[in-house]
This record gives structure tokens, C-alpha cells and sequence, in this order.
């Protein structure tokens, strides 16, 4: 990768993770750690790998993506407003009465949303349906889909994983957020869904495992992911949970906490310090 | 007068989807292992590309069948009412409802006259379950005519409906001639002065049956066929009971949360009238054949008639 388009997507992720943190301050809750474990991964899907229209957001053509873990959306409402699916200033309304930006994602109410999701292990299923139409009807599109390392505990995940293996679905790509952390503890310590890999490989998968902060990586196993036939592909992610933010990262208690005003402003001042220092080199 | 068709509602369902199946190029159907029994195997062997078995994996196929629908398609899923209505319950709800999306869920076997396979596969709350869904249709035909219009109103309706389909094979009585079927309209089978029967589903042919005996006794009963329990024709529901002063309700479902409550509801708020809703009486079913479960359980016509009595007795 070119270092002026790593510079580029840098600064979008870190522009997303200031408007997904200040969304969640704004909303005075929601779930901020796995919104920055995400940003990077949700930078290079919109900011590089799919091919979507913010002006045409319902085009039959376009590539899909499904945050099955929909908690995280504070990202990827980030991520649509930087892209000019919607103003900026929406994400200071996010869970608020009213709002276009609802608490998990509506595809009803938000444009450049393409499935409802928030209940964990259903969007998963929604992507299997999207890309199953998408080889009926002998169209090119992508469909990517996200999933929290804790929401792999659903057994719907696993009956996806079946269906989409069974269907031959290359034209899906699944990434799990593994940043090892769920509402009540370590992945390890409450259900023990590792090896996440070896599992998604015995399902009929084609599974890489990256760094999911580092763009060099996260292009390749994009790349490598659209060469792969006849089995649908999972990207497993290591990342860090609440990353950019001191003190959210790695932390188990800021899956589904807003910082209050006086730790909004350190985790501004951090994330603006990075932007800047971004910008400037 | 339409030939007497003596058929499950499944089947008249599987022949229906077939036929859509030309009309419809961009209708899918799904199943869950249960293809043979749901009938929709009928549709799988004239247009297999377009059927898609999903395996014993009902949340998965609902959420599937909601991507599909999201990207065009008109889907079908069925499964057995308990698991397609039950178990994915919240798959309908989160995914299909919440999105509005136009899938189609298809519930068989429903109701205690599955029979033999006993209480884990006698669903007795789907309608209840599929009615607390905003903008979900709920239909509930009850003959072979009646179920082949519901399935091609439901394909050109948009957005999400759920179709309870029976295992039993029942009697037509409409008149397919003239039969016509629209969401969110009762049909007044029987005129009547006395009292309102109020049938939906596999009990409105004993509900027929029940009239046609009362009146041979004297007693002019009004029957109503409910096969959308939402929208439910409220209108239709409240003249029946000013004009007649007393209602029974008549379904293959627990008491909670069908069509006795829907109909109650509506009178409480607009005409209070006293109503005795017959159904299962939240209890769990048991094993045995069919036609002996709806006889120990009421839903037969026999007791249907001493429930009318009854109730003109009381002063």
C-alpha cells in the first residue's frame, strides 16, 4: 500500500473514532469499545474495498455490508457520515428521541444502513440471504459482514457459517472483531469460542488471521479474500478493544459506557493530538 | 357451485406457491428440512433452483430469508408453526418486522391436530406470538380455496405475513366461484339473529357444521370466518355483536392470546358484549390421533353447539 492512501485511511479511521466517541458522549450511552476495535477495518471497507454510492444508496449493484455485532454502529455511523451518506452533526443526536441514528442499525430510517441489526448472530444470516441473491441473480457485488468474538457464542452464527459454507458463498466475507473482550469478561474466561479460526477452517471457510489496526494487512486479506472459490471467507481480526483512547483499551468495563464530560475531553484531546499529528506528517 | 375439495391447508399451500412460482420469477421458497411435510416440495420439484432447504436451522433460514427480501426477492419460509413462529420467534421479530421486510412465513402443522407428534409439536401460540408484531398480517385460512387465495394476496402484498397452515386434510365449503379473499376482511358465512360465531382457521368448518345444526333446533346463528386475525375487521366484529348480543369465539389455539382475545379486545373498547372463546384452555397437548384431540379438547362441533346453548341460556 501506497504510503499516501495508509495516510489517508489512518486519518479516516481516527476521524470516525472522534465521531464515534462523541456520539456515544452526546447519547450519554452506548458502546464505545468495540466501535474502536472496529474503526479501522470499517475505515478500509468504505474508504477503499467496497463499491457504494452515498448519492445512490439503494442501488441493486452495490456491495453490502451487515455490522452483525450492531452495537459497534457509533463506528460505522461515523464512518457513513464521513462518506456523505448523512451530515456529521447526526452523530451528536445518536440515541436520542427522534433521531436518524438509533441506538443499533436501522435499515428502514438510515440511509447507507443495508440491515437492521443489534440482536447479536442475525445480521450474519441477513448477509448469507443478501449474497445467496446476489449469485441467483448472477450479480458481482460484495458482502461483507461483521462479527463481534462475543457474539460468536450465538448458535445462529454457527448455522450461518453451515449455510454459507454449503451455498458456496465467495462472494461473502465475514471479519470478526477479535479484540478478546465481552460484557462480562474475557472471551476465554465466559464461553471459550477459540480457536475462532480452526472453527470458521472446519466450517468450509478460507480464514486469515490479521492485525486488524494495520492497513497493509487489512489490504491484503481483502485482496486475498476476493481470489478465493467456491467458500466463503472469514477475516479474523486481532484488535484492541476501545483503541486510540488511553483508557478505554483492553478495558472490559467500556463495552457499553459513555465517557462522561470531563473523560470526553481526554479521549478528545488523545484522538485530536493523533488526527493532528497525522495531518501534519 | 366449486368442486368439494377434501385437503390439508399445507398441501393447498405448496399447489399455490407453485402456481406463483410462474408469476413471480423473483419468489423463493425456504424450508428447514420439512419440505415433505410443509408441501412445499411441490414448488422445489417444478423450480429447484429457486428452493432453498436451509436444513434444521430455522433462525438461520428466517434471517436468510430476510437478507433475500432485502436484496428483491420474495420470500417464503416455512418450517412447523412451533419452530418457524416459536423458535425464531425473535429472528421474525428483529429481522423481518423490525425492517418491514417482505417475507413470508409460512407455520404448519399447527394447532393440537398435529396429532400423534404430541404437546413439543402442537403449536398453540404462533398467532399470539405473530400478532404482537407491528405490521406483521397474520392469516389463518381455513379451506383449500381459501388458503390458495390468502397465498397469492400474501405474494402481492408488500411486506411481512404470517400463514398458519394445518396437517389435517379438511372439507372445502367456499364457493370458489365466487370466493373472494381480501386482507383484513372477515366473511359473514351465516346470517344470523341470536348470537355470533366467531371461527377462524380448521374451526370454521366446525363452526359451519355447529349453525347449520343449531339451527335446525331453532336457534339463527350469525358465523363469522376470521382468516386475517391482523389487520382483524373490527368493523364486521362489532356489528355482529350489537346486532346479536353475544359472541363465541372458536379457534385451534390456546385461549391467550388468538383470536378470542383479539376479538375481545376489540369489544371491550368499542361494544361490550360477553363473549365465551373456546380454544385450548392453556394447557399442553398430548399424543393421539387427530380427529380424537379436537373432540377431547372442544374444538369439534358438538361442543361447539352446547356451548351456544349454554350461553342463550344464561340470562
Amino acid at each position: 500500500m501506497e504510503k499516501s492512501e495508509e495516510k489517508a485511511l489512518q486519518i479516516a479511521a481516527c476521524k470516525i473514532r472522534l465521531g464515534a466517541v462523541e456520539s456515544v458522549w452526546s447519547a450519554k450511552s452506548g458502546h464505545p469499545g468495540g466501535a474502536l476495535s472496529a474503526a479501522d477495518i470499517i475505515a478500509y471497507l468504505y474508504f477503499k474495498e467496497m463499491h457504494v454510492n452515498p448519492s445512490d444508496p439503494k442501488n441493486a449493484d452495490r456491495d453490502r455490508f451487515v455490522l452483525s455485532k450492531g452495537h459497534s454502529c457509533p463506528a460505522l455511523y461515523a464512518a457513513l457520515a464521513l462518506k456523505g451518506y448523512f451530515a456529521w452533526d447526526e452523530l451528536r443526536k445518536f440515541r436520542h428521541i427522534g433521531a436518524l441514528l438509533q441506538g443499533h442499525p436501522n435499515m428502514k430510517e438510515t440511509p447507507g444502513i443495508d440491515m437492521s441489526t443489534g440482536s447479536l448472530g442475525q445480521g450474519v444470516s441477513a448477509a448469507c440471504g443478501i449474497a445467496l441473491a446476489g449469485k441467483m441473480d448472477g450479480k458481482a457485488y460484495r458482502v461483507y459482514s461483521m462479527l463481534g468474538d462475543g457474539e460468536i457464542d450465538e448458535g445462529e452464527v454457527w448455522e450461518a457459517a453451515m449455510f454459507a459454507a454449503h451455498h458456496k458463498l465467495d462472494n461473502l466475507c465475514l471479519i470478526v472483531d477479535w479484540n478478546g473482550l465481552q460484557i462480562d469478561g474475557t472471551i476465554e474466561e465466559i464461553a471459550g469460542p477459540e480457536p475462532i479460526d480452526e472453527k470458521y477452517r472446519a466450517f468450509g471457510f478460507d480464514v486469515q488471521t490479521i492485525d486488524g489496526h494495520k492497513f497493509d494487512a487489512i489490504e491484503k486479506a481483502f485482496a486475498h479474500a476476493k481470489t478465493v472459490k467456491d467458500k466463503p471467507s472469514a477475516i479474523i481480526a486481532k484488535t484492541v478493544k476501545g483503541k486510540g483512547v488511553s483508557y478505554m483499551e483492553n478495558a472490559v468495563g467500556w463495552h457499553g459506557k459513555a465517557p462522561n464530560d470531563e473523560q470526553y475531553e481526554i479521549a478528545k484531546s488523545e484522538l485530536t493530538a493523533e488526527l493532528a499529528r497525522l495531518e501534519a506528517e | 357451485m366449486a368442486e368439494m375439495v377434501k385437503k390439508a391447508t399445507r398441501e393447498s399451500y405448496g399447489l399455490a406457491l407453485t402456481e406463483l412460482g410462474d408469476k413471480y420469477p423473483n419468489l423463493v421458497v425456504l424450508d428447514a428440512d420439512l419440505a415433505e411435510a410443509t408441501k412445499t416440495i411441490f414448488f422445489r420439484r417444478k423450480f429447484p433452483d429457486r428452493f432453498i432447504d436451509c436444513g434444521i436451522a430455522e433462525c438461520n433460514m428466517i434471517g436468510v430469508a430476510a437478507g433475500l427480501a432485502a436484496s428483491g426477492k420474495i420470500p417464503f419460509a416455512n418450517s412447523f408453526a412451533m419452530f418457524s413462529a416459536g423458535r425464531a420467534f425473535e429472528q421474525v421479530r428483529n429481522s423481518v418486522g423490525y425492517p418491514h421486510l417482505n417475507v413470508k412465513i409460512g407455520g404448519s402443522h399447527a394447532g393440537i391436530s398435529v396429532g400423534e407428534d404430541g404437546a413439543t409439536h402442537q403449536c398453540l401460540e404462533d398467532l399470539a406470538l405473530m400478532r404482537t408484531i407491528p405490521g406483521m398480517v397474520v392469516l389463518n385460512p381455513a379451506d383449500h380455496y381459501e388458503m390458495q387465495a390468502a397465498v397469492r394476496a400474501a405474494a402481492a402484498y408488500q411486506g411481512p405475513v404470517y400463514i398458519r397452515l394445518g396437517r389435517l386434510a379438511v372439507e372445502s365449503f367456499n364457493n370458489n366461484d365466487d370466493y373472494h379473499f381480501e386482507i383484513g376482511k372477515g366473511i359473514t358465512l351465516r346470517d344470523g339473529k341470536d348470537i355470533t360465531v366467531i371461527a377462524t382457521g380448521l374451526m370454521v368448518s366446525r363452526a359451519l357444521e355447529a349453525v347449520k345444526d343449531l339451527e335446525k333446533q331453532g336457534i339463527d346463528a350469525r358465523l363469522i370466518n376470521i382468516h386475517t386475525l391482523k389487520p382483524l375487521d373490527r368493523e364486521l366484529i362489532v356489528k355482529a355483536a350489537r346486532e346479536t348480543g353475544k359472541v363465541v369465539t372458536v379457534e385451534e389455539h390456546n385461549v391467550i392470546g388468538g383470536l378470542g382475545d383479539a376479538v375481545c379486545s376489540v369489544l371491550c373498547e368499542e361494544c361490550p358484549t360477553p363473549v365465551v372463546k373456546i380454544g385450548v384452555n392453556d394447557v399442553f397437548g398430548h399424543s393421539g390421533p387427530a380427529l380424537d384431540l379436537l373432540e377431547e379438547f372442544g374444538l369439534c362441533a358438538s361442543h361447539i353447539e352446547k356451548v351456544v346453548k349454554e350461553f342463550l341460556a344464561r340470562k
